[in-house]
């Protein structure tokens, strides 16, 4: 996903020069291409991620439509307190990328993972949050944000996540996504787990139920209509995320369905609340997490879902 | 005009507005204002009538919590009445106790967590400069905000980039909150620091006007960031509050402030 964000940058940044990047010494050649024609923008910030966040917000009040980018802990967390002032108190345009984020960089363990960047950014006034499943829904999203001209936290993968979509979707910032139409039990993700998501779909498909599935690629602000409809028609929601499970998306969509009249059950599905570590992969990271399609069935089963 | 005058007078209102309105750091705004004097009577460009020209230099308060010095300077400069700084601090208020984003026009940036400042200032001047824009950007930190890692990795990208746009003027008073500045941290010699950062720097009498005036001129001549070392006397023009750290936070009673009105040859 951060070879699309590359490329859509580049793309976009030919044709916009507003668009300014701040990274913090990572990326590699990856930024190559547009440095070949926007060298001056593409800025290299030092690993000093803090001062990046508010030289960011200062490029904003001077005309410019900044990103900022590295790897999810070191541009959410470690400068959570320059976003908090400069980027959101002051509503500023700043697009944050963390790269890699979740359990993508599983084996560099916890200090390279971030299951707590959706609960801080939430909590911030003025903070727009997206996290596309894949390189197309990134794609498809990157240039609305830029055209939102607010506060943003893009919360991307690694690389070479799976496609998630058969067919081009039709996304729009603030507004989930059906990606299959149910009518026994919906399941609500957002990010790069998606593909679990999809993985559940099909075991419950496969013992008979009807699964609806959707992709809530934006977090913040949350599609609160598409949420009252469904509290309509299912007894139970599912949320899996790969997040902490307090205080991520599918806590924002307790906390709003918990204030409805006809309120569902809701199954939040994420990383329980203790670190990661001692492992040698993504998969192997989710496991240990309980993070599959057997633990979430299993515990389904328990809650007397299924 | 009279710098030293106008600075007198701007001395008194801060005592008198911090009596009346109950708002503390008094010590922390009076070593600041012959700085702030000399920045916006003799050195940059603005307008009180036009505060949002796109030409305009650019002032930053990194000590957010003098902002009633601030409030001050752009008052007694014109941007709003004086009689409006007794609004300070009072319940929908522009003038709140740290800079917000509902402070009038003149105010460049919040304020109020330290460290944050010479940042903005530095994102600012790089994009202006890639724009090919005039502007110059001058940012006020205390002693103490030096304290905050992320002055030094401002500083550091700032020299990394030859920003001659960029002016940081510390004023150094030698108090912070709860002690002395050079003790809590070990700051000297500070311009040589910010000299080994890759700053141009100038050490001076932060009360004398004429050398600060002089030195703000030059900076405008040098090709790299320029650090003032301002040496400061926290509370200064005031002798029962000079070098008194309680006066980070007391409040002056109305006796208090006639005293001070006296010491400041207003009276």
């Amino acid at each position: 996903m951060r070879n699309a964000f590359a490329r859509v940058l580049t793309e976009l940044a030919k044709v916009d020069e507003s668009l300014l990047l701040y990274y913090a010494d990572i990326g590699n050649r990856l930024f190559n291409p547009l440095k070949e024609f926007a060298a001056e923008r593409t800025i290299n910030a030092g690993i000093a991620e803090a001062n990046m966040a508010s030289m960011a917000a200062g490029s904003a009040m001077m005309g410019h439509k900044p990103f900022i980018y590295t790897i999810t802990p070191f541009t959410t967390s470690r400068n959570f307190e320059q976003i908090k002032i400069d980027i959101a108190y002051q509503n500023q345009p700043v697009i944050i990328v963390g790269t890699g984020s979740g359990l993508s960089y599983a084996n560099l363990g916890p200090t390279h993972h971030s299951f707590e960047d959706i609960a801080l950014m939430r909590s911030l006034p003025n903070m727009n949050i997206v996290c596309p499943a894949d390189a197309e829904e990134l794609e498809i999203l990157m240039p609305q944000l830029i055209a939102l001209n607010k506060p943003c936290y893009f919360r991307i993968g690694k690389k070479n996540e799976p496609k998630v979509h058969q067919n081009q979707p039709d996304l729009q910032f603030g507004h989930a996504f059906r990606m299959e139409h149910g009518t026994q039990l919906v399941i609500l993700s957002t990010g790069t787990i998606m593909p679990l998501a999809q993985a559940l779909y099909r075991s419950l498909e496969a013992r008979g139920i009807s699964v609806e599935l959707v992709s809530y690629h934006t977090v913040k602000p949350l599609d609160t209509d598409y949420l009252n409809a469904v509290s309509q028609r299912f007894k139970h929601i599912i949320t899996l995320e790969e997040h902490n499970v307090n205080g991520g998306f599918g806590s924002a969509v307790l906390e709003h369905i918990s204030a409805l009249t006809y309120a569902p059950k809701i199954h939040r599905f994420g990383i329980p609340d203790h670190f990661i570590d001692q492992v040698h992969s993504c998969e192997d990271a989710r496991k240990k997490a309980g993070l599959t399609v057997e633990n979430i069935i299993s515990q389904l089963v328990e809650r007397d879902v299924l | 005009m009279d710098i030293t005058a106008i600075s007198a007078k701007m001395r008194h209102t801060l005592c008198d507005v911090s009596s009346k309105t109950k708002t503390p750091h008094l010590g922390s705004c009076l070593s600041a204002i012959d700085i702030l004097s000399v920045l916006y009577w003799k050195i940059m460009r603005i307008d009180p009538q036009q505060p949002n020209a796109r030409d305009r230099d650019y002032f930053l308060l990194g000590k957010g919590h003098a902002a009633s010095a601030l409030y001050t300077t752009l008052a007694y400069r014109g941007f709003f009445d004086i009689d409006a700084l007794y609004e300070h601090g009072q319940t929908n208020s522009r003038f709140e106790e740290h800079p917000g984003v509902n402070a009038p026009a003149g105010v460049e940036a919040v304020s109020g967590s330290l460290g944050h400042a010479l940042s903005l200032a530095t994102g600012m001047a790089l994009s202006c400069k890639l724009q090919n824009m005039p502007n110059h950007f001058y940012v006020l930190m205390g002693d103490g905000e030096l304290n905050e890692g992320t002055v030094w990795e401002a500083a550091m990208f700032a020299a990394g980039k030859q920003l001659d746009n960029l002016v940081a003027i510390v004023d150094f008073n030698k108090l912070q909150g709860t002690g002395e500045s050079c003790q809590i941290m070990h700051l000297e010699p500070l311009e040589k620091k910010w000299a080994a950062f890759g700053w141009h720097t100038i050490r001076l009498d932060g009360h004398d006007t004429d050398a600060l005036e002089s030195a703000l001129k030059e900076a405008k001549l040098i090709s790299k960031p320029v650090c003032i070392v301002a040496d400061t006397v926290k509370g200064k023009g005031i002798s029962f509050m000079e070098n008194d750290n309680n006066w980070h936070y007391r409040i002056p009673n109305s006796d208090e402030v006639i005293m001070a009105k006296k010491e400041l040859g207003l009276q």
